[in-house]
């Protein structure tokens, strides 16, 4: 008999492969790049500080600044009491002292390279096709965008992996979301993500690697991709994946840390074997129509909870905890969400933070202003983000709207550095969570596009995008 | 670590589906470099109210569960991020084991790292735990079951070198550690 196929992360997973699993053990799995930031490492440096070890390969390490993180401007560490509080100043500061000790270059406050983590490690090229990548954050399955296995993990782990660059790990199970089609004008990858989550649900990929594959994916930009691998997690996935193409290889080949020369026809090789076989059978599997695709909204207190911006709320989803939801959010069933009003428009995080999408939300925004009443944020995802925003002059036309142009962070995405919407307030967010309190202490959230996000902020409610473009 | 082979508690209820851990830890509480102290912030916008009093009808705050280390919670508890700090936090209010009919991958990692018991039961059991509010369970790691005072005996899976880590008291870094042989052989390999 034939050697079955194998699917692409079958591939990735056993190139990385230090121990194979056995019923009675784990794998160990290779990491080839660790991302950390400053709220989920200080336990794991002090947990080898208290076993007096030290790092297995700095040079694997990427290291930022970002969750609780101003995002007012901060000149120098000694500004960082003017504009935070003490308890992200602290963590800030034990970052930069742990980094300093264990000899981890850090991307801090006076790097042009700094972003948020998800948004850095892509720009930089250090997330490449074919790697292990890993964060203490959930949303590290963004990287698989490139055609990495790249998933979050714990405080511990990371500890686990600073000292031996090695991982614990179960292999998961496949499953594959075809997605067929073209987006509509006003539709984006935030819509399709949505949907995709809508209809499996947000424990529906527990267990598995998502790889998203069918004719829209290869026509997606590495943003969009990005996008969508983001929130793998949201439908419970341990990560997504897209096959690397001309595409992933014309977004790599002038990074600073992609490979260089004949390393570069080397790395192209071992890349381009990188795809699914052909007749493989994943563990599971779901199409997606993105032809007929619509803007999408989410109107309740989790990422599944997801409908189409034209339609009306529906009245349950069998859930025990829908009528609660609706309370919260103070929305009600059987009625549409065009119009409603809302306090806030946050246009940022690492889903939805890059240079497409703000390029999107210009375009709406620009020659327009945001409506009375309604605070305006915009985020961008890193220093060169917002250094190439700035050179296309769209922080004037955020500026002139009447919006908030920020320094680079994750900001109102988890509201830990001061960027809150306010208790009780309604938000419009190109974030990834609309869990109760996300976006700091009783705000509400309605997830959506940046072109969703910024329709919502020019008329003061819930927009349909199609009506600015 | 300390050893856990087996241990009886009463068991407090929350039975909503998809408790993510913004619920269980909200952001503002991970500013600390430390675990300690966490416990504090559990559940804390379903805890206390806006003036920080605690609020009489959620279950955590009754009387009758206090005590408790077993939590039974809806389906897919543990959803959202990666913060450990969930799972910390729920050790030091106290908890010892969640029943539920499925749990989140990072958090079950998690948890099962820092000697909490994710079980998961079946619907049916499930069922009689959120009907019987306040039922003594005895959960065993020797016997890998749950055995309720009414009688009924559940059995769970445990991944088992999970099991092994969390019945020996051993730092899972450890087995990592002592294949530096291999690791190194990795590494060289290229
Ligand atoms: S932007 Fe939000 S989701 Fe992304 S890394 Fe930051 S906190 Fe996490």
């Amino acid at each position: 008999m034939a050697e079955s196929g194998k699917t692409l992360f079958e591939k990735v997973w056993e190139d990385h492969l230090v121990v194979e699993e056995t019923p009675n053990t784990p794998a160990i799995l290779y990491i080839d790049l660790h991302l950390i930031h400053e709220v989920t490492t200080p336990q794991a440096f002090q947990s080898l500080r208290d076993k007096g070890l030290s790092l297995r390969d700095p040079n694997k390490v990427l290291a930022t600044m970002d969750h609780s993180t101003p995002t007012l401007p901060v000149k120098s560490i000694a500004d960082l009491d003017i504009v935070a509080e003490k308890g992200p100043a602290d963590q800030i500061r034990d970052m930069i002292r742990n980094c300093e000790e264990f000899g981890v270059e850090l991307h801090g406050f006076d790097s042009d390279k700094r972003g948020i983590v998800h948004v850095m490690g892509p720009e930089l090229g250090a997330t490449q096709p074919g790697k292990t990548i890993v964060c203490g954050d959930s949303h590290t399955s963004t990287h698989g965008a490139f055609g990495a296995l790249a998933f979050g993990i714990g405080t511990t782990e990371v500890g686990h992996v600073l000292a031996s660059q090695c991982l614990l790990q179960r292999k998961p199970k496949t499953f594959a979301v075809n997605m067929d089609g073209s987006l509509r004008s006003g539709v984006s990858a935030k819509d399709i993500i949505l949907k995709i989550i809508q209809k499996v649900g947000v424990d529906g990929g527990v267990g598995h690697v998502i790889e998203y594959r069918g004719s829209t994916a290869g026509v997606l930009s590495l943003e969009e991709r990005m996008t969508i691998c983001n929130m793998s997690i949201e439908a419970g996935a341990r990560a997504g994946m897209f096959a690397p193409d001309d595409k992933t290889f014309n977004y790599l080949i002038d990074k600073p840390m992609s490979p260089k020369g004949p390393d570069w026809d080397q790395a192209m090789k071992r890349w381009s074997r990188l795809v699914t076989d052909e007749d493989v059978a994943f563990d599971k599997e779901v199409n997606i129509d993105i032809d007929q695709l619509s803007p999408m909204v989410t109107y309740g207190t989790n990422p599944g909870m997801a409908m189409e911006i034209d339609g009306v709320v529906p009245e349950t989803n069998g859930d025990l905890g829908f009528k609660q939801s609706l309370n919260y959010m103070q929305i009600e069933a059987g009625k549409p969400l065009i119009g409603k009003d809302i306090d806030v428009v946050f246009i940022g995080s690492c889903t939805n933070s890059r240079i497409s999408d703000l390029k999107d939300a210009a375009e709406i925004l620009k020659d327009r202003k945001v409506s009375d009443g309604v605070k305006a944020l915009v985020v961008p995802g890193s220093q060169a983000i917002k250094k190439e925003a700035e050179s296309l002059g769209l922080d004037k036309i955020f500026e002139s709207a009447g919006a908030e142009w920020r320094e680079p962070g994750c900001s109102m995405c988890l509201g830990m550095n001061g960027d809150t919407v306010g208790n009780g307030k309604l938000a419009v967010s190109t974030s990834n969570r609309n869990f109760e309190g996300r976006q700091g202490k009783g705000a509400r959230t309605i997830l959506a596009s940046p072109k969703t996000a910024a329709a919502s902020a020019i008329s003061g409610s819930v927009e349909d995008p199609r009506k600015y473009s | 670590m300390d050893k856990i082979i087996e241990f009886t508690s009463k068991t407090v209820v929350l039975s909503v589906n998809d408790i993510d851990t913004d619920q269980i830890i909200p952001a503002r509480f991970l500013t600390v470099t430390t675990k300690d102290g966490l416990g504090d912030g559990l559940f804390s916008d379903w805890r206390f109210d806006e003036s920080g009093n605690k609020i009489e009808d959620f279950p955590l705050n009754q009387a009758k569960s206090e005590g408790c280390s077993v939590l039974v919670a809806g389906s897919n508890f543990g959803c959202g991020s990666s913060r450990e700090h969930a799972p910390w936090a729920l050790v030091d209010y106290g908890f010892k084991a969640i029943l539920s009919t499925s749990f989140a991958d990072i958090f079950q990692n998690n948890a099962l790292k820092n000697g909490l018991l994710p079980l998961t039961v079946s619907q049916e059991f499930h069922s009689m735990l959120t009907d019987s509010e306040g039922i003594q369970v005895k959960v065993s790691l020797e016997e890998m079951n749950i055995q309720s005072s009414n009688g009924m005996t559940e059995p769970f899976d445990l991944e088992p070198f999970s099991r092994y880590c969390l019945m020996n008291g051993i730092d899972q870094l450890g087995f990592i550690m002592n294949h530096e042989n291999q690791i190194q052989a990795y590494e060289d390999k290229g």
